[in-house]
């Protein structure tokens, strides 16, 4: 071993300073009449401005769905997608459409002196956007070149695989749509779409940056308060439970590594089991100094970057343990899996683990408000899901009085391997005899 | 419409400089607004310093970092940061390597402490030299073997565009380089380069900076002085002549290609260089730029475009020789040449007939909200200054950025335009070898 020591021998690592409180910034809100909410919060670090918009959106085609966001910048009744484009430019803006089985989401950052040009430019949209023939025909291609490359990724084919395992007949089951489903949307039916399900009634607005809250609810309700439309609006069912079972394995010939994906079944973020199951997952494979990445990396070099997390969607939480795995350690990396679940399941974690796992979620709280973007983001996550960002605080408080037994309860109920749905994505022919001398495996060809 | 030019504003973060006598440079920033810190220290080596025969190793180097140092255990650095609250990271660039952490303030002083234990020493075993070649080889099936378009463009287009070791060899590295690598090597790397007098430590975020000061001192002060290495020079010639290859990448479904011009010296000629950092957004930052209008959205000859400095897209923390680079995915079948061509054209116009009214006001208006966008964060704060302040003494220059950009003349883009001519370029193209 080589280590250079220097003189003073032996130090000791220093305390940490006395922590400083989560402070939450101060919000403002208001629904407009149209029964859109718009939420301010501010922050003045840089002069800019981070909007999100949130529309609700389940239960929309997928295809047509997929194609309104990739067109909705494609042209208004006055202005084409080059003038939207431009325009938002010059005030240093940008919006870009994303969806997903829960909402239509219009994202964007600018200068915060452009902040009514940026409003009034999504107003623009959300109130004329006109799918313009030619311009949706490219658009269609493009998408249709997008999922295509998608479906060569291999964190993608076991994403898809992960889902449709997870949730059946659920909406969520797929949310990739084919390319020939691409193919066949036309314009009429994103027209029909837009007026049908882009309506301001169940839909937040989110602005952060250097902005005096009021004074943006304002600029907000001067731009879209002629937003109108009602139309449809749709529940999604609550999510299946997780069903165990027989491991699916995808076959994926001449993979060079595996993707193991395993779905364990999670709760809200009010229910009161979330924060420690949170810090159960943390202590298991949800950061850096888990158990699960000292492991299988640190210890055994079997993977490069292995984390789980819980996600929250609307209809349901669903906690996923994701790692690529190099193809001959297959098994033994699902071996180890199933080995640190089971571990945190039946014994109660040491009191310095929960301790550090706890400052971590603490901490990376404060990390995630402490930019403009960060924020927007959170903000708009749980305003999607009816919180407000003094949820917070109320969760703050609930890691931090989560005892050893709450978490090893909670340890116990979720992260048992007997409930764990898993999927890999690899070659079949050389992970299969590792995986079947761990469990039951049935074998799938990649799609 | 007329062009109205929006004010570009700009930060004004203080900046507090010093070195200690070990020739350890230190930036300081404070900025008061969130309880949180960002901390980065800076190497001055990268990619580009590694030996021949061990490709890779500057990356391999930088995971070793993290296995322990002279009063931690393997693991310790993770917990202690994370257990303060605080997110980690490190990377390798062509020109430096960074160690980086993101923590709520009261870590101000821990974080130093796990910065300057492994400047003084890392723990350079066997076992964690060999556990950590198998996770980089799994980093590199993950981003590069299992993937489709894995390293395209940045591992895949410098071995057209030059012919040096040093910028042409492959950074992530061979499984041969990698698997041969030595304790012996790793230490050798790190008493040449890993020395104080060649590196950068940044603090910025929610400090005090007399306080800060004190504890940079207590931390790093008795770090053992080495100066830094004579850094060889990597200058190669310019092209005079058009280089094109292709390679086939068996998982990719549609074809792709990259090209790129070299460009001026960042360092040197910075203002020479910032109008192509211009030029790159004109060209393909949104539906209104050149060529996405053009070749996306006119021609429907590619369904996505993007177009940047460096081969890493770091336009501010990259040394000569560097290049500017426009990408593109094809649909299927879709005409690499003709692409090309195209671009070739668009240059020609913009060299020729100059910008349209506002064209540039806008892009540089939204270049701003980029720069700004980075420097919100404490950390790309303290980043960007540690390779400022280490490429050129010059930390507040972040603060200049966005002033900078905005001042880059029409005459300037236009120029830089005419230099990017077919004789000078190195282009990639990816073949489909996965269509289905």
């Amino acid at each position: 071993m080589t280590t250079t020591t220097t003189p003073a021998g032996p130090r000791t690592l220093p305390p940490l300073g006395p922590t400083r409180k989560l402070k939450v910034p101060k919000q403002a809100e208001r629904t407009l009449r149209n029964g859109l909410t718009v939420i301010a919060v501010r922050r003045p670090a840089v002069p800019l401005v981070e909007m999100r918009l949130w529309v609700p959106f389940g239960r929309v085609h997928l295809a047509r769905g997929a194609m309104l966001s990739q067109t909705m910048l494609s042209g208004t009744e006055s202005m084409t997608s080059v003038q939207i484009a431009a325009e938002l430019q010059k005030v240093g803006g940008g919006l870009s459409a994303g969806v997903d089985p829960d909402r239509l989401m219009l994202s964007g950052a600018g200068l915060v002196t452009g902040l009514d040009r940026m409003l009034e430019l999504l107003a623009e949209v959300l109130t004329s956007a006109s799918y313009p023939s030619d311009e949706v025909a490219t658009e269609r291609d493009r998408l249709v070149d997008r999922i295509q490359v998608a479906q060569s990724q291999p964190a993608h084919l076991a994403r898809e695989a992960l889902l449709k395992r997870i949730y059946g007949r659920h909406p969520y089951a797929t949310q990739t749509p084919e390319p020939g489903q691409i193919r066949a949307v036309r314009p009429a039916a994103l027209r029909t779409l837009h007026s049908e399900r882009v309506h301001p009634a169940g839909a937040q607005l989110v602005l952060v940056g250097d902005v005096q809250p009021e004074k943006a609810l304002d600029a907000a309700e001067r731009a879209l308060g002629g937003w109108a439309g009602a139309g449809r609006t749709a529940e999604l069912p609550a999510t299946p439970p997780l069903e165990p079972g027989p491991l699916l394995l995808v076959d994926r010939p001449g993979s060079v590594q595996s993707s193991l994906r395993i779905a364990l079944p999670a709760v809200s973020r009010t229910d009161p089991d979330h924060a420690p199951l949170q810090l159960a997952n943390l202590i298991f494979g949800g950061y850096f100094s888990s158990r699960w990445v000292e492991n299988i990396r640190e210890d055994k070099g079997y993977t490069y970057g292995p984390h789980s997390g819980i996600e929250h969607s609307v209809a349901g939480s669903v906690l996923v343990a994701a790692a690529e795995v190099a193809t001959e350690v297959t098994g033994p990396a699902l071996l180890e899996t199933t080995y640190e679940l089971g571990r945190l399941a039946s014994l109660p974690p040491k009191p310095e683990e929960l301790e550090q796992a706890r400052q971590y979620a603490l901490g990376t709280l404060q990390l995630g408000m402490s930019t403009q973007a960060g924020l927007a983001a959170l903000t708009s996550a749980y305003a999607g899901n009816g919180l407000r960002l003094d949820f917070l605080a109320e969760y703050a408080a609930r890691l931090a009085k989560a005892s050893i037994d709450d978490v090893a309860q909670a340890a116990a109920r979720y992260l048992a391997p007997a409930r764990a749905a898993i999927v890999v994505l690899g070659d079949a022919e050389r992970v299969t005899p590792g995986l079947a001398a761990l469990t039951t495996v049935r074998t799938e060809p990649v799609s | 419409m007329a062009s109205r030019r929006s004010r570009i504003p700009a930060t004004k973060y203080p900046v507090e400089r010093f070195t200690l006598d070990n020739g350890l440079r230190v930036v300081l920033t404070p900025d008061r607004s969130a309880p949180v810190i960002g901390v980065a220290v800076v190497y001055d080596v990268g990619i580009r310093s590694e030996p021949e025969g061990r490709t890779g190793f500057a990356h391999l180097f930088e995971h070793l970092m993290f296995q322990g140092s002279e009063n931690l255990e393997k693991l310790a650095h993770f917990r202690h940061v994370q257990g303060a609250g605080g997110t980690f990271n490190g990377s390798t660039h062509l020109d430096y390597t960074d160690y980086f952490e993101t923590l709520p303030s009261n870590a101000l002083e821990r974080a130093l402490f796990l910065e300057a234990d492994r400047m003084r020493g890392p723990r350079l075993t066997e076992e964690n030299l060999r556990n950590q070649v198998d996770v980089v080889k799994e980093e590199i099936r993950v981003n590069v073997l299992n993937r489709p378009y894995g390293g395209f463009p940045w591992l895949t287009l410098p071995p057209v565009m030059f012919d040096t070791f040093p910028n042409a060899h492959d950074g992530y590295g061979s499984f041969d380089d990698l698997e041969s690598a030595t304790v012996a090597d790793a230490a050798d790397f790190f008493r040449r380069y890993y020395a104080s007098g060649n590196a950068v430590l940044a603090v910025s975020g929610d400090i005090d900076v007399a306080e800060a000061t004190e504890l940079v001192t207590r931390h790093f002060g008795d770090v053992p002085a080495r100066p830094a290495p004579k850094r060889p020079d990597f200058t190669e010639p310019d092209l005079t002549a058009e280089r094109r290859t292709s390679y086939t990448d068996a998982l990719a479904p549609l074809p792709a290609v990259a090209g790129a011009w070299r460009v001026p010296d960042p360092v040197t000629d910075f203002a020479g260089y910032l109008p192509y950092v211009v030029l790159a957004e004109v060209l393909t930052d949104g539906d209104a730029s050149r060529l996405v209008e053009r070749l996306v959205q006119r021609d429907r000859t590619v369904s996505s475009l993007g177009g940047y400095l460096g081969f890493m897209g770091d336009p501010f923390d990259v040394r000569d020789p560097t290049a500017l680079l426009l990408q593109a995915h094809l649909p299927p079948g879709g005409d690499v040449d003709k692409v090309l061509r195209t671009i070739d054209e668009e240059l020609d116009r913009l060299a020729i007939d100059g910008l349209t009214d506002g064209e540039l006001a806008r892009t540089q208006a939204r270049m701003a909200t980029h720069l700004l966008r980075d420097t919100d964060a404490v950390l790309g704060r303290a980043l960007q200054m540690a390779v400022l302040e280490q490429q050129r003494g010059e930390p507040g220059l972040l603060n200049e950025l966005p002033r900078l950009v905005g001042e880059v003349t029409e005459e300037q883009v236009r120029a830089a335009a005419a230099t990017l001519r077919p004789e000078r370029r190195a282009a990639i193209e990816v073949i489909a070898g996965g269509a289905r």
